[in-house]
């Protein structure tokens, strides 16, 4: 049987009706082997101090809410365990580059208004009725965009983003990649319609490749590429609308 | 949205980091280094009468307004771009500034390999 | 929905906090040498328009102490540019799949170095073959 150890787990508190300033509270959890930080945090809520607000859901990576700053590196809280900070303890805060709402929480309301202006939907040419069967597509077709489909939009890419943190203008990281999604998916027809938001200095042009968005995220979806092959397709674009001016 | 003029820099942008990455090293290896203290070439490599006629040579000319354009365009885009990661405003006046810096070394660097003649 | 005093952190000294983000502004710093050698190669063409003597000085300031200092550095610069760039360089292409395997990302960097590598062999050899009496 293992002892049981106690890790210090320092959290970023906030309640807006309160404090005009975010402070820090140091938790001593006990805590085994199998335990992750979310579990760390459900302890402080359960047994330490049942104000402590974060989100959370799935407990598996999957759905995207438990993003948070963790020793300042943007992780999810049920993928990252604290015997990996033991003993120093670590610093929870609420992901970078968002307002806080309270403790832990952040309002995503940006993002989501980045996530609707790149029509994250699959636009078909000749759309098929249900009777007429299903899309079909190879292997090398899925290939080519299924990565970017793997988002969970958990935002951990948004923290990691000092360009988006400098300027919250800018589309961001998971936003362009589910637009390169649609892009690259043979099923979809609507690229065009998408450049708009492509080409702007607020879209792939707000990019310096940092590549701290692709580092950070916790399914692959590498968004840094997506954005940057996309350079590319603007600036042909670019030269093309150039050479074949379509408005007067 | 509006559509970004930024294709026409990142361009070139990327071939003068392109070129510095394939080159660059070597280059100032050999005109910094090697050259003046003599080691693996000899210093004469770069007298006057071969620089002469490097830059009197039509490829020579190509060479050398290529890298110094290029080198220029590259580094002007990013420089650019530091200061905005730094904090500082840089709006299209700076933006102006900064590709004009590139764009008066690329111009003369061309009326001196015009006027070093053939 | 509006929230009562979301609170904003500011961004200054962002890049220190991290690593990774010192690492691309050190990347980024480059750009100042790269710079600067294509400034020296400027004035390096001025004094060979100015004539032999002009030229000559120039070519002898080149070879003191404080002139090969600022190369070896400059040299540093150069290949940490270098190996950034050819690093991030997969990010930049589209997916390239040869028989129907696509091409790792750490393939495309090795090529990109064996090209640089092989480039600057080919101007050494060039250089040397062209001065040779």
């Amino acid at each position: 049987m293992t002892a049981e150890r106690t890790i210090t787990i320092e959290c970023l508190r906030y309640n807006p009706e309160t404090n005009a300033e975010p402070s820090y509270v140091v938790y001593r959890v006990p805590f085994t082997d199998d335990m992750s930080v979310l579990e760390g945090l459900q302890h402080i809520k359960d047994a330490l101090d049942g104000s402590l607000t974060f989100r959370w859901s799935c407990r598996m990576a999957i759905c995207g809410s438990c993003g948070m700053m963790l020793n300042g590196v943007p992780a999810l809280s049920c993928s990252t365990f604290l015997r990996d900070y033991y003993p120093d303890g670590l610093r929870v805060e609420p992901l970078t580059h968002f307002p806080i709402v309270r403790d832990l929480v952040i309002d995503q309301t940006d993002f989501l208004r980045k996530l609707e202006s790149v029509s994250p939907q699959l636009a078909p040419a000749q759309p098929k009725t249900i009777a007429e069967g299903p899309y079909r597509q190879t292997p090398a077709q899925m290939d080519a965009y299924y990565q970017y489909a793997q988002c969970i939009n958990c935002l951990l890419c948004y923290a990691a983003c000092p360009q988006y943190g400098l300027n919250s203008a800018f589309t961001g990281p998971a936003a362009l990649a589910l637009l390169h999604r649609y892009n690259a998916d043979s099923r979809d027809d609507a690229t065009a319609e998408r450049m708009d938001v492509v080409n702007a200095d607020v879209g792939v042009w707000g990019c310096t490749l940092v590549g701290y968005c692709s580092e950070v995220c916790p399914k692959g979806v590498d968004p840094a590429r997506a954005i940057n092959q996309n350079k590319i397709n603007s600036t042909k674009d670019y030269f093309l609308h150039l050479l074949t001016p379509r408005k007067g | 949205m509006k559509r970004s003029n930024k294709p026409i820099f990142w361009s070139l942008f990327g071939a003068g980091g392109m070129l510095a990455a394939l080159i660059g090293p070597m280059l100032v290896f050999m005109t910094g280094l090697a050259i003046p203290g003599g080691f693996l070439l000899p210093p004469e490599a770069m007298s006057y009468e071969r620089v002469l006629a490097l830059a009197r040579h039509p490829l020579g000319k190509f060479a050398l307004l290529a890298i110094i354009a290029l080198f220029l365009f590259h580094a002007m885009h990013r420089l650019y771009h530091s200061l905005h990661d730094l904090g500082i405003e840089v709006g299209p006046g700076r933006r102006a500034l900064f590709h004009g810096l590139a764009g008066a070394g690329t111009l003369a660097a061309a009326a001196l390999l015009l006027v070093i003649g053939t | 929905m509006a929230y009562l005093h979301t609170h904003v952190r500011p961004m200054q000294g962002w890049w220190r906090r991290n690593p990774f983000y010192r690492r691309y502004m050190l990347r980024e710093v480059t750009a100042l040498f790269v710079a600067a050698y294509a400034v020296e190669l400027l004035v390096g063409l001025v004094r060979l328009a100015q004539g032999r003597a002009a030229y000559e000085a120039w070519r002898a300031a080149l070879a003191t102490p404080p002139a090969l200092a600022f190369h070896a550095l400059t040299l540093a610069a150069f290949l940490y540019h270098a190996w950034t760039w050819l690093e991030v360089m997969p990010k930049t292409m589209p997916f390239v799949t040869v028989r129907d395997h696509r091409v790792s990302d750490r393939a495309i960097v090795v090529a990109g170095v064996t090209a640089s590598v092989i480039a600057s062999i080919a101007l050494f050899v060039a250089v040397r073959l062209v001065i040779a009496p």
